[in-house]
C-alpha cells in the first residue's frame, strides 16, 4: 500500500519518525480509550430494510385514506384585476409575511431569511454547543446579567416596531430562561432539564417558537388588510 | 404454510435467472446480507450494518425517511399529474377541472401529490429540528446538516414553484405576493425577480419557467442532493445515536 496515502489518511506527518507528533497522551495508570460506548450492531438487510419498507406501507396507506377524503382547494381561474384580500402566500411563508407587516420589506423579506439561513449553515462550524454545557454553568450571575440586558433590548426593540406575535412567544422563552436560573439543582425532572439547557438550545427553541406563532397567525388569524382577525366567527366576504 | 413460503422463496432465491439479476443467493449469511446492500446500486449507500440504537423509533422518528418517502410518492404522482397538463395558460386551469370532472381518479391523484407536498415540508422541517435537538449536525456530520439546509431550500423551493401551477386565484396571488418580497433586494432585487417570472408580471412565462424548475430542474439538484446526504451519513459513520443536547454521559 502507498505509505504516503495512510499516513495521510490518519491525519499523520509522511515522516513519523522524523517529526514525531503527539496522536495520544497517555497519563500514568490510564490507558488511552476512546469515549463512547460500542453498541449492538445489526444487518442493514433485513433489519433496516424491513422498517423502512414497514414505514413506507403505513405511510401510504395513511396519505391514500386522507386523500379519499380530503380535497385539494381550487379557486377561480387567475385574474390579475381581481385582488383577493388578503392575497396570502403558501402557509411555510406565512411567517414571513407576518413579519413583512411589521418591518420593511428589506429587512423582512431578504435581511431575515438571509441571516435564518446563515445561521442554520453555521451551526456546525462555530463549534455551537459541543460539550452540551448548560446556560448558567459558568458565571451564571454575569450572563444572567447579559441575558437580562439582551432580552430587554430585544423587547424594546420589537415593541418599538409594535411587533407583538414576534414579542409574546420572545417574552415566554425569555421568561422560562430567566426562571431556569432560579431553579435549584436536583429538583423535579422537568425542571432539572430546563436547568441544564445550553445557549444553543434555547437559541433554537426560542427560534421554532416564534416561526410556529408567526405561520399559525398568519394562516389563521389575519384577514382583509391583514388585520386580526378570530377564526371561529364568520367574516362577510 | 409459513414455512413452505419461505422454502419456495429461499428456492426461488437459488435459481440461476435470480443471481443472474441480483448478484447473489439467498440471504442466508451476514456475508450474503452485506452483499444485498453493497452489491445493489439503489442500496450501496447504505452501510451493510447499522447501530441497534440508531433503530429505535425515537432515535429518528423515521422523519429522514419519511421526507424521502414522500419525496418519491410525489415523483410517483407527479409524473402521472404531467401527463394531463400542459403549462400555458389558461389550459392549466382547465386541465384542473379536467382532473376534477374527466379523468379517472383525477381528484384522488391531485389531492395525493398536494398532501404529500404539504407533509414533505412539514417533515423535512421536523427532520432538521429533531436532527439540531439530538445533536446530529456535530463533527464529524457538519456538511451533512449543510446539504441538509440545501435541501430545505430545495424542498421549499419546489413546493412554491408547484404552488402556481394549478392557476387558479390562490396559485397566482401567492407567487405575486412571494416574488414581490425578491424586488426588495438591493441591486440584483428587480433582476432575479425577471429572471425567474420570464417577465415583469406573474404570466404565462412565469408558468412555464415554474413549471420546468418544479417538474425537472428542482427535482435532480433534489436527488443529486439527497444522494450525497444518504452516502455522507454511511461515510460519516452512520447516525448520531448519543444522548440528546446536554451533558454527555461517558
Amino acid at each position: 500500500m502507498d505509505p504516503k496515502k495512510t499516513s495521510h489518511e490518519t491525519g499523520i506527518a509522511s515522516d513519523a519518525l522524523k517529526n514525531p507528533q503527539r496522536v495520544v497522551f497517555v497519563t500514568r495508570k490510564t490507558s488511552a480509550k476512546v469515549i463512547g460506548e460500542v453498541s449492538g450492531q445489526v444487518m442493514t438487510y433485513p433489519h433496516l430494510l424491513m422498517r423502512e419498507a414497514i414505514a413506507f406501507y403505513i405511510l401510504v396507506i395513511v396519505l391514500v385514506l386522507v386523500a379519499l377524503v380530503w380535497d385539494a382547494p381550487l379557486e377561480q381561474l387567475a385574474n390579475p384585476l381581481l385582488t383577493p384580500n388578503p392575497a396570502k402566500a403558501p402557509w411555510y411563508f406565512l411567517g414571513l409575511q407576518e413579519l413583512l407587516h411589521y418591518f420593511p420589506p428589506f429587512v423582512a423579506g431578504i435581511v431575515i431569511p438571509t441571516l435564518v439561513v446563515v445561521a442554520l449553515v453555521v451551526i456546525p462550524y462555530f463549534n455551537v454547543n459541543v460539550q452540551g454545557e448548560p446556560l448558567w454553568a459558568k458565571n451564571g450571575l454575569r450572563r444572567l446579567r447579559a441575558f437580562s440586558v439582551i432580552l430587554i433590548v430585544l423587547a424594546a426593540f420589537l415593541a418599538a416596531f409594535e411587533a407583538w406575535t414576534v414579542l409574546a412567544p420572545t417574552v415566554v422563552i425569555g421568561g422560562i430562561i430567566f426562571y431556569s436560573y432560579f431553579v435549584p439543582p436536583g429538583g423535579s425532572p422537568r425542571a432539572e432539564y430546563l436547568r441544564t439547557r445550553p445557549v444553543s438550545w434555547w437559541v433554537m427553541t426560542w427560534f421554532i417558537l416564534v416561526a410556529v406563532v408567526l405561520t399559525v397567525v398568519g394562516t389563521f388569524f389575519r384577514g382583509p388588510g391583514w388585520s386580526w382577525v378570530w377564526p371561529w366567527r364568520s367574516h362577510a366576504g | 404454510m409459513a414455512a413452505s413460503f419461505q422454502q419456495a422463496l429461499t428456492h426461488l432465491r437459488s435459481t440461476r435467472v435470480w443471481k443472474s439479476i441480483f448478484r447473489r443467493g439467498p440471504a442466508l449469511t451476514n456475508r450474503t446480507r452485506s452483499v444485498a446492500v453493497f452489491g445493489n446500486l439503489f442500496l450501496h449507500f447504505l452501510p451493510a450494518k447499522v447501530r441497534e440504537k440508531s433503530l429505535r423509533v425515537r432515535a429518528t422518528y423515521y422523519l429522514g425517511s419519511i421526507s424521502f418517502l414522500l419525496f418519491a410518492m410525489l415523483t410517483i404522482t407527479g409524473i402521472l399529474l404531467m401527463f394531463y397538463y400542459h403549462p400555458a395558460t389558461p389550459q392549466a386551469y382547465r386541465d384542473m377541472k379536467d382532473l376534477r370532472f374527466v379523468v379517472s381518479n383525477g381528484v384522488f391523484l391531485r389531492n395525493l401529490h398536494r398532501l404529500a407536498a404539504q407533509l414533505m415540508v412539514l417533515a423535512v422541517f421536523a427532520h432538521m429540528f429533531h436532527v439540531f435537538y439530538r445533536g446530529g449536525y456535530k463533527p464529524p456530520h457538519e456538511f451533512n446538516w449543510v446539504i441538509g439546509v440545501v435541501l430545505l431550500l430545495v424542498t421549499l423551493f419546489l413546493s412554491y414553484t408547484g404552488y402556481l401551477l394549478p392557476w387558479d386565484q390562490l396559485a397566482f396571488w401567492a407567487i405575486t405576493v412571494g416574488t414581490n418580497i425578491i424586488s426588495a433586494m438591493p441591486v440584483l432585487g428587480k433582476y432575479v425577480r425577471f429572471q425567474l417570472l420570464g417577465g415583469t408580471i406573474v404570466g404565462e412565462n412565469a408558468l412555464l419557467r415554474f413549471y420546468v424548475l418544479h417538474c425537472v430542474v428542482l427535482p435532480l439538484v433534489a436527488i443529486v442532493f439527497v444522494a450525497v446526504h444518504f452516502w455522507r451519513v454511511q461515510k460519516d459513520g452512520g447516525l448520531t445515536v448519543r444522548e440528546p443536547d446536554g451533558p454527555q454521559k461517558d
